[in-house]
C-alpha cells in the first residue's frame, strides 16, 4: 500500500508543478513507483512541466466518472521507468470532481503505485479540499516573500483542520547573494514564522526555467543545483538523512569565474 | 562601497521589515480578528471608560499586535489600547 503526498502553497507560482513534478522523477528515479496527479482542473499544467502534453487521451475527469479504466488514464513516462502521470482535464472546472470522489481514486491508485503525488491548485477552495482529500501527508511550498509565506501559514493551518499534522516545507527561489545582503528572509526566519520541520531548499535557478522550456524535469542535471536540491529532497522522502546542502557553492563558483574573466 | 556595508547591517535590512510585518499580520491571520472584532471591542471600552472619564473618541487606536513577555522575552500576542482622555468625569470627585 502506498502513500498518498499532497503538494499545496495556498499562494499560485510558487513551485507546486515544478515541485511535484521533479519529485515524482527522482523518487522514480530512485526505484519507486509513482504516479504524478494534477488536480489543478481547468488549469492543466503538470503535463506541460513533465513533456507529457502531446500523450494525453484521458483525464483525471474520464476516470472519476468511469469514461475509461484507472490504468487507461495513466500516461507512461518512458524516460522514467515506473514514473506515470494523470493528467487534469482542461475543459471542467473544479465541480468537475467532489472530494469524495477523489479520495477513492488516490485509495485506488494507492493499491499499485509506492507515491502518489497529488499537485494541488493554488488557493483554498474546492480544488484545494479535492487535493487534500486524500492524503496522508502534505508538503507546503513557499518562496521567501511576504505574501507567499503568509498563504503557506493560512494553508498550515486547514491542513491541520483537515487532519493532515507536521506538514513539511519547502522553501524555493532562495537568493544566498540577497540573503547575504539581508534582502531576503533566510532559511531560519521562515522555519520560525511557519514553526514547521524544513524537507528542502531549492535556489532560485536559471536551470529550472530552461529544463521547463524544454519538459525535461531538472532533477535529471547533474550540475545544476536545484537538481542536487530536488535529489535531497526526494532521498529525505524516503526516510534518509541528508544534510542541508551548501547554496553558496553557485556563489562562490560565479565569484571565482568573475574574477577570472574581470579581475575583480 | 565600506559605508554601503555597514548600513547592512542595521535593522533597517528589508528582509527584517518583512520580517515583522509578515508575524504582525499572522497574529491577526491566526486568531481570526476581524475589524469588526476590533471595533466592538473599541465600542465596548469607549463605553465603560466613559462612565468615569471623558474621552476623545476620535484619538483611540487599539491594535493587535506583539509583544515581549517580562520573565523570558519570548514574543506574545498583546492587545494594545491608547486612550487619550479629556477629562475626568464629575463623579469621581463625589
Amino acid at each position: 500500500m502506498g502513500e498518498v503526498i499532497v503538494i499545496t502553497s495556498g499562494k499560485g507560482g510558487v513551485g507546486k508543478t515544478t515541485a511535484t513534478a521533479n519529485i515524482g522523477a527522482g523518487l522514480a528515479k530512485l526505484g519507486k513507483k509513482v504516479v504524478v496527479v494534477d488536480a489543478d482542473i481547468g488549469l492543466r499544467n503538470l503535463d506541460v512541466v513533465l513533456g507529457l502534453e502531446n500523450r494525453i487521451v484521458y483525464d483525471i475527469v474520464d476516470i472519476v466518472n468511469k469514461v475509461c479504466r484507472l490504468k487507461q488514464g495513466l500516461i507512461k513516462d518512458k524516460r522514467y521507468e515506473g514514473l506515470f502521470l494523470l493528467p487534469a482535464a482542461q475543459t471542467k472546472d473544479k465541480t468537475a470532481v467532489s472530494p469524495k470522489q477523489m479520495q477513492q481514486l488516490c485509495n485506488d491508485l494507492k493499491e499499485h503505485f509506492d507515491y502518489v503525488i497529488v499537485d494541488s491548485p493554488a488557493g483554498i477552495e474546492q480544488g484545494f479540499q479535492n487535493a487534500i482529500a486524500g492524503a496522508n501527508r502534505a508538503i507546503v511550498i513557499t518562496t521567501p516573500e511576504i505574501s507567499a509565506v503568509r498563504d503557506a501559514d493560512r494553508i498550515i493551518g486547514l491542513l491541520e483542520a483537515k487532519g493532515l499534522h507536521d506538514p513539511l516545507l519547502i522553501i524555493n527561489r532562495i537568493r544566498q547573494e540577497m540573503v547575504k545582503r539581508g534582502d531576503m528572509m533566510n532559511i531560519e526566519d521562515m522555519i520560525d514564522i511557519l514553526a514547521i520541520d524544513l524537507l528542502g531548499v531549492i535556489p532560485d535557478d536559471e536551470a529550472i526555467v530552461i529544463s521547463t522550456n524544454k519538459g525535461e524535469p531538472v532533477v535529471s542535471d547533474e550540475v545544476a543545483l536545484s537538481g542536487q536540491a530536488f535529489r535531497n529532497i526526494t532521498k529525505r522522502i524516503l526516510g534518509e538523512e541528508v544534510p542541508l546542502m551548501d547554496l553558496d557553492v553557485d556563489e562562490t563558483i560565479l565569484t571565482k569565474l568573475r574574477k577570472l574573466i574581470f579581475g575583480k | 562601497m565600506a559605508f554601503l556595508k555597514s548600513s547592512n547591517k542595521n535593522e533597517s535590512n528589508s528582509k527584517n521589515v518583512a520580517k515583522e510585518r509578515l508575524k504582525l499580520v499572522l497574529i491577526h491571520d491566526r486568531a481570526h480578528v476581524s475589524s469588526r472584532f476590533l471595533d466592538m471591542i473599541k465600542g465596548d471600552i469607549i463605553r465603560v471608560i466613559s462612565d468615569y472619564v471623558e474621552i476623545d473618541e476620535e484619538g483611540l487606536d487599539i491594535k493587535f499586535t506583539r509583544t515581549r513577555r517580562e520573565s523570558d522575552d519570548t514574543p506574545v500576542p498583546a492587545l494594545i489600547a491608547n486612550i487619550p482622555i479629556i477629562k475626568m468625569k464629575d463623579r469621581m470627585m463625589d
